[in-house]
């Protein structure tokens, strides 16, 4: 088991005749993701490596059976990819795109809570899971099947606790990047409920940042309805206020959102927080026996 | 990205949210004749920056004026303007270094019988975007949320709708406003959210709104900032950007591409990735030390642009000593290992450079770093590259 995606997935990627829609799809299928096609407006009929390229998501889902998509549009035109995978009924929609102003989220939010689809991201390195599926960017090979959920808000910082985990031998189920905008699809919360139903998942890390409340949230939701070791960390306790720091979503505003505050709300829900980032995979160890 | 308040009110003007009438002024003289054309008794000169807190700001040079005051001549209003212009204004917002006022705003009075405040930003936990007002107006509003939130009232609205009439007649009551000024409020709030959501905006601020003597209602003053993500199609708003107003390092990073936020320490960073730039400054201070700033170069930089970033960060005459900490995924090990050996060519290494290297294509780009003649402390993890760049920091030279 696993969440979200496995090795019975089946994807597309929306954007796989741009260049890094391209290299990505190239890259997830080394890793061993069953890529079953692509779809960009006006180049349907054309194949890429091979793979059958479609003008619109429907006939690709018709086509190939994919139920999880991968988007690289860019951002202009990405609300639109998204919305139009959320009508096809692709049940798991990865976008990739950074850049997706925060208005045309909005909408897309509104159709993505009314259907029954998942949405992760945008601007996020995607969801793999260990030696099954790849789908994103992330670098396959540090990866390892284990016992750990990991999920985030960025990108190269999971690719550190990965590599912590790994080392250690915990190793990972379904490493999931939540995205570092205002608005995402996916909230900690669906995922750790996701990850408390696992059978496979044993222990969850939360890769937090300042900015919004979804930490805290999340806090209150472990304190009330998850049972298995969590550990946590939160980037930029050193960050200045009212400064975005690099990701859309990462800015201290009002004075509300800082990491002290989201490291307290972790801490009172007994979540083992690191306060290094070079502490995380140890964070997960001391959370696992704790709990033992 | 941040605008004036005059460009602000020339939105407003625009979306037909009342403002009063008003002159740029970029010299004493322009500011007297601004006094003469609006005709009135009295006007308030208004320095332009952007950051709050104006009104109860001093200049460094001019330690007895106020960024905003209220004239009752042409001749005050330049005199005025002549103490505002060209001088560097220190507020709550700006830190103590303050901001060098290049423009004034000379605007009209108005009887003012109530001051309140009025903001829309994006409500993440809900994510849809809300109206918040409150009677406190005309104060530090943070400092109202804080202390007594139950005094400032919200209304979520939809983008493709905006705001309802119930919702502002709801507001109203809870404002004190009352009688023919509802209809009044109603025109204005739903012009605002207007604004909000077809110009992109990020946060949109109106500190004092006030209610007048007739009962009209006026935006005072007005704070917009916008979508950065947004701007290709706002093609005349990035226009009004105001490179002035932002670092220098910070305007040249931009243009690279790059993510950077210049901060008061000595260690400069490098690094991919928003959430492992904010973690290395993180484990910087942890280890003792105080980061320079945040710098991410993102996952598709070129050699070019990583040069870019060292020539930036090498500018900065605070910094002693730089950390690049790469975790290689898209951004390969060798296009940063390449990037160093262009750097040490075209700017030169004043300061110890620590490098810890890790992901995609690392074994290749160590070796390009050990064939190099660049003098380079290496180091293996998170932990070891923090304390050993702290440390060279504070050895004595």
């Amino acid at each position: 088991m696993s969440i979200l995606i496995n090795s019975n997935t089946k994807v597309i990627c929306q954007g796989i005749t741009g260049d890094v829609g391209g290299f990505h799809t190239r890259g997830c299928l080394e890793y061993g993701t069953q890529m079953v096609g692509g779809v960009t407006p006006g180049k349907g009929g054309q194949t890429f490596d091979g793979l059958p390229v479609f003008d619109t998501c429907y006939e690709a889902v018709e086509a190939t059976g994919a139920d999880a998509t991968m988007i690289f549009v860019p951002p202009p035109f990405a609300a639109d990819a998204i919305l139009e995978a959320i009508d096809a009924k692709i049940k798991t929609i990865i976008a990739v795109t950074e850049g997706v102003p925060v208005i045309d989220m909005v909408r897309v939010k509104q159709a993505i809570d009314a259907s029954d689809c998942v949405l992760i991201g945008p601007n996020c390195p995607g969801v793999i899971t260990a030696d099954e599926c790849k789908i994103g960017i992330m670098p396959g090979y540090i990866h390892q099947k284990g016992k750990v959920g990991i999920m985030s808000r960025s990108g190269t910082l999971t690719y550190e606790a990965v590599w912590q985990t790994s080392s250690r031998g915990l190793g990972q189920t379904t490493c999931v990047g939540l995205g570092g905008d205002p608005i995402v699809g996916t909230s900690f919360i669906d995922c750790l409920q996701w990850f408390q139903d696992d059978d496979e998942t044993e222990a969850i890390l939360m890769i937090g940042e300042i900015g919004g409340s979804a930490e805290e949230e999340a806090a209150a939701y472990v304190k009330q309805n998850i049972t298995k070791p969590v550990a946590a960390f939160i980037a930029g306790q050193t960050a200045p206020p009212g400064k975005r720091m690099g990701h859309a979503g990462a800015i201290i505003s009002g004075g509300k959102g800082t990491a002290s505050e989201k490291i307290a709300a972790l801490q009172s829900a007994n979540i083992e927080v690191a306060m290094s980032p070079a502490d995380m995979g140890e964070a997960v160890e001391r959370a696992i026996s704790n709990a033992a | 990205m941040k605008i004036h308040e005059f460009q602000g009110k020339e939105l407003f003007r625009k979306f037909g949210v009342t403002v009063l009438d008003g002159r740029v002024a970029t010299t004493p003289e322009q500011a007297k004749s601004a006094f003469e054309e609006l005709g009135g008794s009295i006007a308030v000169v208004k320095s332009q920056i952007h950051a709050g807190g104006r009104g109860k700001g001093t200049f460094i040079e001019e330690p007895d004026q106020r960024g905003v005051q209220l004239v009752r001549s042409a001749d005050e209003a330049a005199e005025a303007a002549r103490k505002m212009l060209g001088n560097t204004l220190v507020t709550i917002q700006t830190g103590p270094e303050g901001k060098t006022v290049n423009q004034v705003f000379v605007e009209a009075g108005c009887d003012i019988d109530r001051e309140l405040y009025l903001g829309i930003v994006l409500d993440r936990a809900v994510s849809l975007p809300v109206i918040m007002c409150s009677q406190e107006g005309g104060v530090d509003i943070e400092k109202v949320a804080h202390e007594t939130p139950e005094k400032i009232f919200k209304e979520h609205f939809d983008p493709a709708i905006g705001i309802e009439s119930f919702q502002v007649r709801k507001l109203c009551k809870k404002l004190g406003i009352s009688g023919k000024s509802v209809r009044v409020a109603d025109k204005f709030m739903r012009a605002l959210c207007d604004l909000y959501v077809q110009l992109d905006c990020s946060l949109l601020e109106i500190n004092p709104l006030v209610v007048t003597k007739s009962g009209d209602i006026v935006a005072l003053d007005s704070k917009i900032n916008f979508d950065s993500n947004a701007m290709f199609r706002h093609k005349d708003i990035a226009e009004l950007r105001d490179l002035t107003e932002e670092a220098e390092s910070e305007v040249l990073a931009s243009e690279a591409g790059l993510s950077y936020v210049q901060l008061d320490g000595n260690i400069g960073c490098l690094v991919n990735g928003a959430g492992l730039a904010m973690s290395t400054m993180d484990i910087i201070k942890l280890h003792g030390g105080e980061p320079a700033n945040f710098l991410d170069v993102g996952g598709g930089a070129d050699t070019e642009q990583v040069t870019q970033a060292f020539r930036i960060l090498l500018n900065d005459p605070n910094v002693k000593a730089v950390l690049v900490n790469i975790f290689g995924g898209i951004m390969k090990c060798t296009t940063i290992a390449e990037a160093i050996v262009s750097a040490a060519k075209t700017v030169g290494f004043n300061v110890p450079l620590v490098v810890r290297l890790e992901g995609t294509k690392v074994e290749e780009g160590r070796k390009i770093l050990e064939d190099s003649d660049i003098d380079i402390i290496g180091a293996t993890d998170l932990t070891d590259a923090a304390s050993k760049v702290v440390s060279v920091v504070a050895a004595p030279v």
